[in-house]
This record gives C-alpha cells, sequence and structure tokens, in this order.
C-alpha cells in the first residue's frame, strides 16, 4: 500500500487572464509560465450553453477558438494552468469551459485604452467569478492614472483588489497571481461565492 | 520549479490508488465517455501498460502512440492538443478510450466547479515560495 502523502497526485489549477486585445496578455501568461505559452484550438460548442451534453451530440453548432496557455509548477505538486482568454468578445457567453473550476481572473487594463477591459470586468462580476484588476504599465511613456481614477472608471467594487503590474516581469506578474489566490480564498472563506459558477 | 515528479517516467503507477482517477463512465452506442467531458487541466500519466504498449508496436494507433510518448511525463488535456496539434475533441475520445484501456491514468480536478479554501491554500504557499 502506498501511503497517500509522498505518493500524491500532482493537482491542477487554472487561471485565467483576461482584457482587451493587445493588453498584454500573452505576454503576462509569457514572464509567469516555465514553457513557451503554447496555443490551442477550443472547439466552443452549444453543450457549454447548458444544453445537456448527450443531448447535443446532434446537430450542435461548434465555433473555434484559440486560447495561449502556460504552465508553472508549483513546488508543492500543484501545477497552475494560466489561459489567455480568447480575445474576440463576442465569444464569451460560451466562456463556460474556461470559467469552470477557475481560481480567478486577472483583468489587464491599459489605461489608454481603458474601456476595452470593461467587458471582462463585467462578464466575472455577472458570473461571480474572483477576480482582480491589474493596470499594465508596459510602457514607461503610458500615462499612469492613479489608482481611485481607474477604479471610478471602472466601476469596480471597494472591495475587489486593483493594482498596478509590468506582464513582461515574473516578479511583477507573480505578485498579481498571488493577489489573485488570496482574494479567492477570502471569498471562498466569506461564504460569497454561489456553489456553481 | 519543478515538482518532484517532473525527471520521472510512468507515473501513473506511482499514483495514489485510493484517489479517484478516472469518474464512473456512461456507456453509449458500445462506446464509453464520461458523464462531463474531461477538463482542461485534466492530468494524464502514461501507465506501466501503456509504456509496454508502446514498446510492442502495432498496439496503439498512431495518435496513441504519441499520446502515451508524450505523456510518460505528465501533461493535462489542453498541454496534449497543443503538442500533438490535436483538436481538444479528439484528445478527449482517444484519452477516454486510453484510459478504459488501462494505457493512461488521468487525474481530474479534485472540484470542477471551484477549487476548496484548502487548495487555495496550497496555492498560495506554492506561489509565495517560488
Amino acid at each position: 500500500m502506498v501511503s497517500p502523502v509522498s505518493k500524491r497526485a500532482p493537482t491542477a489549477v487554472k487561471v485565467l487572464v483576461a482584457g482587451g486585445f493587445g493588453v498584454g496578455k500573452t505576454t503576462f501568461v509569457g514572464s509567469v509560465s516555465e514553457i513557451e505559452p503554447l496555443t490551442t484550438e477550443a472547439a466552443l460548442t452549444s453543450a457549454s450553453l447548458g444544453v445537456d451534453d448527450t443531448s447535443a451530440v446532434h446537430g450542435k453548432t461548434t465555433t473555434t477558438v484559440a486560447m495561449d496557455f502556460g504552465r508553472l509548477t508549483l513546488s508543492n505538486n500543484i501545477i497552475l494552468y494560466l489561459f489567455g482568454t480568447p480575445g474576440q468578445d463576442r465569444f464569451w457567453f460560451m466562456w463556460d469551459e474556461l470559467v469552470r473550476g477557475a481560481i480567478g481572473a486577472v483583468v489587464l487594463v491599459d489605461t489608454r485604452r481603458m474601456a476595452d477591459s470593461f467587458p471582462a470586468i463585467d462578464f466575472f462580476e455577472n458570473r461571480r467569478v474572483p477576480f482582480l484588476v491589474a493596470v499594465n504599465r508596459f510602457d514607461a511613456n503610458t500615462y499612469e492614472y492613479p489608482l481611485p481614477m481607474v477604479r471610478n472608471a471602472a466601476d469596480l467594487a471597494p472591495h475587489r483588489p486593483l493594482m498596478y503590474c509590468d506582464a513582461r516581469r515574473p516578479d511583477s506578474a507573480q505578485t498579481t497571481l498571488v493577489h489573485l489566490v488570496r482574494h479567492a480564498l477570502e471569498l471562498a472563506l466569506s461564504g460569497d461565492l454561489p456553489d456553481e459558477p | 520549479m519543478a515538482g518532484d515528479w517532473s525527471g520521472s517516467t510512468g507515473l501513473g503507477d506511482s499514483w495514489d490508488e485510493s484517489e479517484p482517477l478516472v469518474r464512473p463512465y456512461a456507456v453509449t452506442r458500445g462506446r464509453t465517455a464520461p458523464a462531463v467531458p474531461l477538463e482542461l487541466v485534466a492530468l494524464v500519466a502514461t501507465t506501466d501498460s501503456g509504456m509496454a504498449a508502446i514498446r510492442r508496436r502495432g498496439r496503439l494507433a498512431p495518435e496513441e502512440h504519441d499520446i502515451a510518448i508524450l505523456c510518460m511525463r505528465i501533461h493535462s488535456i489542453a498541454e496534449i492538443s497543443a503538442r500533438l496539434k490535436l483538436p481538444l475533441m479528439v484528445v478527449r475520445v482517444l484519452i477516454d478510450d486510453m484510459a478504459r484501456d488501462g494505457m493512461v491514468s488521468v487525474h481530474r480536478p479534485e472540484n470542477p466547479d471551484r477549487p476548496s479554501p484548502e487548495l487555495l491554500r496550497r496555492v498560495l504557499h506554492g506561489l509565495t515560495r517560488l
């Protein structure tokens, strides 16, 4: 009989990285990933819309969306996968598969095109998925908005974590992930989450 | 950065047998499929039987052979799809078949809807120790 502790199977978890087009999602994934980010073609089907799986076999519609993702192995036998969400906003209603089981999401914001990230914020708010908003300062010339202004513009709840990050820097991206997981843990402990996303 | 298991091969045989590896199957039209499709981050490892099948040529279909070789190191469904350039739907069907035949072990997320506080604590601990 093997010991359950020493022979524990690895556990996989996932985090989503969202935001408008060109906001730095793939950069963020790549800076913390231990592998070159991979791309998979996800077939999003009508089964994702809540239709019963077996009944969806006939006449289901399929859309293919490319997803970039990376992987980070933590020392305690946990593998963290980071998924950059597909850029096309119109497919968001099909994201059940990505959202299901996720720890939460990092929504990246470019202050020059702040509104591009609003749909992602709305999506995760509506689905009650833990998320934080990270203002990506990837350009030294980026005009820096004070965070309270960003919170105001994005209409973020007071408890919602909001921070700066530099998606190109692994330490910065890692700190952002720590804040997200801490936030998800707080929400889980406060019982402020639905049973199902 | 890599976990303890990362350099080993044939991980399937080292997993704790008491942990649920594959959920009950629903049988439809002579083929088995899990009631809920395998998650993107479900982890796949080639078993001893899978290793033996790699050595005996002809036992595995070409795609299954590639999967068995790849999963000598553990890989997720999403990684298998990306590395072997196979659509996710195809990977899910192949892994289903291979798991049924004992060629691979599949480890699905402990709570498919949302990670438990205990798991979140472990993730937080792991992230801060990087």
